[in-house]
């Protein structure tokens, strides 16, 4: 299993799991406001739609592109 | 210093692993770069939720034998750049990949139209919920519905059964006519039938549509249309796909010609540049063994091997059937082009709504008064629904293809930006 940090509260993921199953498992499943400012989800799963991307350790990530690392800080809100 | 090889290739699904291991006896140096966290594509994704099938183990196997494929998995191609050159960017840093022979395998994405709620978390795309399960993503005990069109909505529907879930709907948009006589076709294509039969759905419906996805704050219930009846399906979860868009952006930058929203190629997978392949679904949809045997052919004629390649144009002429089979099937039902109210958001990433896009005569117009397009995702999901609905053809793709990190782009400096203007690099 691995530890992870999601917006500031403890998440425990299986190993290869990515953050957008992380944003499921330890928060509602949303990964970022829209301009509209309603919250989004990831969409496309596979690295096009960009709806997923999230601040992991401080870069601009693709929730559905990026697996789990233990320590890793998660933060979907601004 | 500069890392060059001699067949690099874009995209490690079904055809780039094909074509990895068929131009693998050369000995020439080959890479596989991919943007993905593994190799496998979309259809052997792997993760905590997979067993990979069989053929997708052995190709992993066969792939870490050879000595001279250099695997580039989490590393994206951001831009091409002069002197037969891609700018990519992993985790850590950016940089600069030079090839001799380039071979683009960047696969299709989903067709995800728009309706009313499809920006509500709980919706997805019918492959995109498959990825995310894949991934990790739990729904077990979670009540999913499955809309759009196309074989890969039972594909997703068996993925979200297996892993816990409760599908109380797939809802396919072409008739039953059309449907029945493609399954009675499967029959040409044994292994297809096999496919077909496993992922017996019993909530599976034909000409049915979504109308609405419900909900405040995420997805609470789904609307579905069929024939004259409304069914509201109180749900969790709702994937949505209507077919699959080829990526041509890469191969569009390079200045690779398009035809029928596909990159153009010959009989041996060749492109109009001399030193550019392109094979599986960014050449045009047709599923992983059609994928596979095109991967094979073009792997070979990178390396020169004709002879090898020309052997395998049979089998592909039998899948390029298959595909034929399947687009004239699905065809779209012109009805979805209604689902839209004004105010629903066609471009998710800027917000932008149907009512202002439907009153422009193009998409340059359209884009440069709404701001449609010109979001994270570069049109990439918006450009392809208002090619469907408003019969747009979205403009070439600017560098950078996929946004990046100032300092990847910075490895840029000393480099001229060919494709800027869209003229092919030479």
């Amino acid at each position: 299993m691995i530890d992870l940090t999601l917006d500031g509260r403890p998440v425990r993921v299986a190993a290869g799991s990515t953050v957008a199953a992380a944003l499921a498992i330890g928060g509602d499943g949303t990964s970022r406001t829209a301009v509209g400012g309603a919250r989004r989800a990831p969409l496309c799963g596979m690295g096009i739609c960009q709806e997923c991307r999230v601040t992991v350790d401080g870069v601009r990530r693709l929730a559905c592109q990026t697996l789990c690392a233990p320590g890793m800080q998660v933060e979907t809100r601004p | 210093m500069s890392e060059r090889y001699d067949l690099l290739i874009v995209g490690a699904g079904p055809a780039g692993l094909a074509a990895a291991l068929a131009a693998a006896d050369s000995g020439l140096a080959i890479a596989l770069i991919d943007d993905n966290p593994a190799p496998g594509g979309q259809i052997w994704r792997d993760g905590p939720g997979v067993r990979l099938p069989a053929r997708a183990r052995r190709q992993r196997e066969a792939l870490a034998r050879h000595a001279n494929i250099t695997l580039l998995s989490g590393t994206r191609v951001v831009a091409c750049a002069d002197d037969r050159r891609l700018l990519v960017e992993d985790a850590d840093s950016g940089r600069l990949i030079g090839y001799r022979k380039l071979l683009l395998c960047t696969g299709a994405r989903e067709l995800l139209l728009p309706f009313p709620g499809w920006t509500l978390p709980g919706v997805t795309g019918a492959g995109g919920l498959q990825a995310l399960i894949k991934g990790g993503l739990p729904v077990r005990g979670e009540r999913v519905v499955i809309a759009g069109s196309g074989p890969l909505l039972l594909a997703s529907a068996a993925t979200a059964q297996k892993a816990g879930a409760q599908v109380l709907r797939v809802a396919e948009q072409a008739s039953h006519a059309a449907v029945a006589g493609f399954a009675a076709r499967l029959l040409q294509w044994p292994g297809k039938a096999v496919q077909a039969l496993g992922l017996h759905q019993p909530g599976y419906r034909c000409n049915a549509r979504v109308v609405a996805a419900l909900g405040s704050e995420r997805l609470e219930a789904v609307l579905i249309q069929r024939g004259g009846r409304r069914e509201e399906l109180p749900c969790e979860r709702l994937a949505c796909g209507f077919g699959l868009v080829p990526n041509t952006q890469l191969g569009e930058a390079l200045g690779c010609e398009v035809r029928a929203g596909a990159l153009a190629v010959d009989d041996l997978q060749r492109t109009r540049l001399a030193e550019v392949f392109a094979a599986g679904e960014c050449t045009g949809f047709g599923g992983s063994e059609l994928s596979l045997v095109e991967g094979a052919i073009a792997g070979h004629a990178a390396v020169g091997q004709t002879a090898r390649a020309e052997a395998l144009l049979p089998e592909r002429a039998r899948w390029r059937r298959f595909a034929r089979q399947l687009a004239r099937s699905f065809a779209l039902d012109p009805a979805l082009k209604d689902l839209p109210r004004p105010d629903t958001l066609v471009c998710r990433c800027e917000d932008v709504p149907y009512s202002a896009l439907a009153g422009h005569d193009g998409w340059v117009g359209a884009k440069l008064a709404s701001r449609c397009g010109m979001g994270a995702c570069q049109g990439r999901v918006c450009g392809a629904v208002a090619g469907y609905l408003f019969g747009w053809t979205p403009t070439r793709p600017r560098l950078p293809l996929s946004p990046a990190r100032v300092d990847t782009l910075l490895c840029l400096e000393e480099t001229a930006l060919p494709s800027a203007t869209g003229e092919p690099v030479e």
